[in-house]
């Protein structure tokens, strides 16, 4: 039999292997599952992971999806790392479409380079208002934050629907539930003649640089590190876990309400009752095989765009149902967080020398575990 | 009297899938363990339960493939969080979002079947009542086995010697182990047994609330149940009550709508939500409340030492 014996320190090389190894495994267990569905798994392999990128199209779609998901997954990923759990970025994705179609509609056929300035901050701002709310619940009343931003992602889908079937509604439209198709000033520049790329693209690289230099470079950078890592270490220098708080779930929200508004009024162009494939949910695991590291991140937030697109080519080509992408990426996160037991243990055969090991190592692993289980 | 009937009929029918979801879960969470991936398992329960009647026909049998289809995902979890010490957090999240994707695949080819619902148990004698035996005695055996569940988890946790093992599991699972009780299997039992319970809610779903399969019918009740565990301040006899409680929120809106009351029926459906996270907050005010119930170790991963 095999057994788990405590690092003495995390493995700095499985931290980037573990990622590596489990796309592997996910490769390979979608093979078992296209040969369960009958389907060739060579054809089906080249439908999701090649057949996407063999055009400037392709290329330049990977980053149309890419967008939500990094600028997304990178700014989860501060909160994560301080311990805060937002789940609901779906919904505050949801309030920026709103809160962003919302300002593209009262300037219809307004023709002002001001437009889109404006829709970005209203999506930013209807993001972070619906992110305050699990901040202000969570710090004033100790409600927990998962529940609560969760709980608001289903309230802001029927706040869209709503207003898809309301005030939103095209006045020309018979009735669908769709708004109006925005005017040329309220559409996001695209920066690759002949696709879809739009500058949004542009704006979720630069929330990856700005992460990256927060995290290693400024105060809270460290705060939310040491907040996570050593809470109590966190107190003792004075840290405040409320600040990190509404810090990480402000950050996150804004990001994503950006991210809402960047589809309205980018690949989409309107108000819809659905603005979002998941991109809030998917983010999630985006985050953590990103390693929670902006750079990461973005690697990771390609490789899950291109389970979209894999998807939807897959779905065209082969027939296949679209919710095999939602398989993939399930089963991406569980193989990720199964391999990430060998960044603190390593696995041996339970033999005689080796328990001895193990038990020199009690003392150790008990208190890793202690500080790690905050 | 002719519209309360039907009103307590549908509060009941809305409050089953809660209730074996949460006190699935509130065994769970007994033994330290926090599964967020209730909403997942009870659409994996959901759509292999519907598969399962579709194809052979028997209820009894689709029921058994939902409590299956929930345990063997719980599995999964139990792997991940007990063998290979991954975060509890993040695990259940992967089990919801797993769950998703899962479910709408097995499901593409179950939408727009229609089925009859769960054949309805009349207890003879008591449903012969008026009224009382309309309401209380006319239902599937799912709602009589929900409602017995209460007191034998209640009993369990109160009293039996394996219930209280359970307990100490989840308040000091070092103390567990270092008097001898094997708290992974222990946590296992109780993983999969939440997994049973919320595949059963699942299967409730699509055989008997509204019988039929649609992509993410459970539509955060997973995550309702998850609240109303902190809600009853993981007491089952509090799980029922807020079962109930939030049955009732959740078909006021067909109520509202029959009776041509002019709110928009998204505003209606918000409710339940909204609901939600009140009781969350007030519960949750009270720090005190919630650590003196809460077991200590939840949420903490257990690597056995020695």
């Amino acid at each position: 039999m095999f057994k788990l014996v405590k690092r003495p320190e995390p493995s700095r090389q499985m931290v980037l292997v573990s990622p590596l190894l489990a796309l592997l495994l996910t490769l390979l267990a979608g093979i078992i599952l296209f040969l369960f569905m009958g389907v060739s798994p060579t054809e089906a392999l080249y439908a999701f992971f090649v057949e996407p990128l063999t055009s400037l199209y392709g290329w330049a779609e990977l980053g149309v999806k890419a967008t939500p998901l990094v600028l997304i997954a990178v700014t989860l990923s501060v909160g994560f790392r301080a311990g805060i759990w937002n789940i609901g970025a779906e919904g505050q994705l949801t309030l920026g479409g709103i809160c962003g179609g919302a300002v593209a509609l009262l300037f219809y056929e307004v023709e002002s380079v001001w437009v889109i300035p404006l829709m970005v901050l209203a999506g930013i701002a209807g993001g972070m208002f619906w992110a305050a709310i699990p901040a202000f619940l969570r710090t004033r009343f100790n409600a927990n934050e998962i529940l609560t931003s969760l709980m608001l992602t289903y309230v802001a889908g029927l706040l869209l629907s709503l207003l898809v079937h309301g005030v939103m509604r095209d006045p020309d439209g018979y009735n669908f539930p769709e708004s109006r198709l925005f005017s040329d000033s309220a559409l996001l520049p695209i920066i690759l003649e002949g696709t879809r790329l739009h500058v949004g693209w542009l704006m979720a690289l630069a929330v990856v640089v700005a992460a990256w230099i927060m995290m290693a470079r400024t105060l809270i950078g460290f705060e939310v590190k040491v907040l996570g890592q050593a809470p109590a270490a966190g107190r003792y220098a004075g840290f405040s876990q409320r600040n990190i708080i509404w810090f990480s779930l402000l950050l996150s929200g804004g990001a994503a309400g950006l991210a809402g508004m960047i589809e309205v009024s980018g690949p989409i162009g309107q108000v819809l009752p659905t603005i979002s494939p998941g991109y809030g949910f998917t983010a999630i695991i985006v985050a953590f095989v990103g390693r929670l590291h902006p750079v990461g991140v973005l690697l990771a937030g390609l490789l899950l765009a291109l389970s979209y697109l894999g998807g939807e080519s897959a779905q065209i080509s082969l027939n296949l149902p679209l919710a095999v992408t939602g398989v993939f990426q399930g089963m991406l996160l569980f193989f990720l967080l199964a391999c990430d037991v060998l960044i603190h243990y390593q696995i041996v055969r339970k033999t005689g020398p080796v328990s001895a090991i193990a038990d020199q190592d009690t003392t150790q692993a008990t208190t890793n575990t202690a500080t790690e289980s905050k | 009297m002719d519209i309360l009937i039907p009103t307590i009929l549908t509060i009941i029918t809305a409050a089953t899938p809660l209730l074996f979801a949460a006190l699935g879960e509130l065994i769970t969470e007994k033994s330290g363990v926090l599964n967020l991936g209730v909403e997942g398992m009870i659409l994996a329960g959901a759509v292999c339960g519907f598969a399962a009647v579709h194809f052979s026909g028997s209820a009894s049998f689709g029921v058994v493939a939902g409590a299956a289809a929930g345990a063997l995902l719980s599995l999964i979890f139990a792997a991940l969080v007990l063998g290979f010490q991954a975060s509890q957090v993040a695990t259940g999240l992967a089990l919801t979002i797993f769950g998703v994707g899962l479910s709408a695949l097995i499901g593409q080819d179950l939408v727009g079947v229609a089925y009859d619902g769960l054949p309805k148990v009349a207890i003879p004698f008591l449903s012969d009542l008026p009224l009382i035996g309309e309401v209380f005695f006319k239902h599937d055996v799912l709602v009589y086995v929900s409602l017995l569940m209460v007191p034998l988890v209640w009993w369990f946790l109160t009293y039996s010697r394996a219930g209280l093992v359970l307990r100490a599991v989840g308040d000091s699972h070092d103390a567990a182990h270092a008097m001898g009780y094997p708290v992974v299997r222990i946590r296992l039992f109780a993983i999969l047994f939440g997994g049973a319970m919320s595949g059963i809610a699942g299967a409730y779903l699509s055989l008997a609330y509204s019988p039929m399969w649609i992509e993410n019918m459970s539509a955060g009740r997973g995550w309702i149940a998850l609240a109303l565990v902190v809600f009853a301040t993981w007491r089952p006899w509090r799980v029922l009550l807020g079962a109930y409680l939030f049955g009732g929120i959740s078909i006021l809106q067909l109520h509202a709508q029959a009776m041509g009351i002019g709110i928009p029926s998204q505003v209606m459906s918000m409710l339940p939500y909204l609901v939600t996270i009140l009781v969350l907050v007030l519960i949750s005010r009270d720090q005190n409340k919630i650590k003196l119930n809460s077991p200590a170790c939840i949420g903490k991963p257990f690597h056995p030492t020695s």
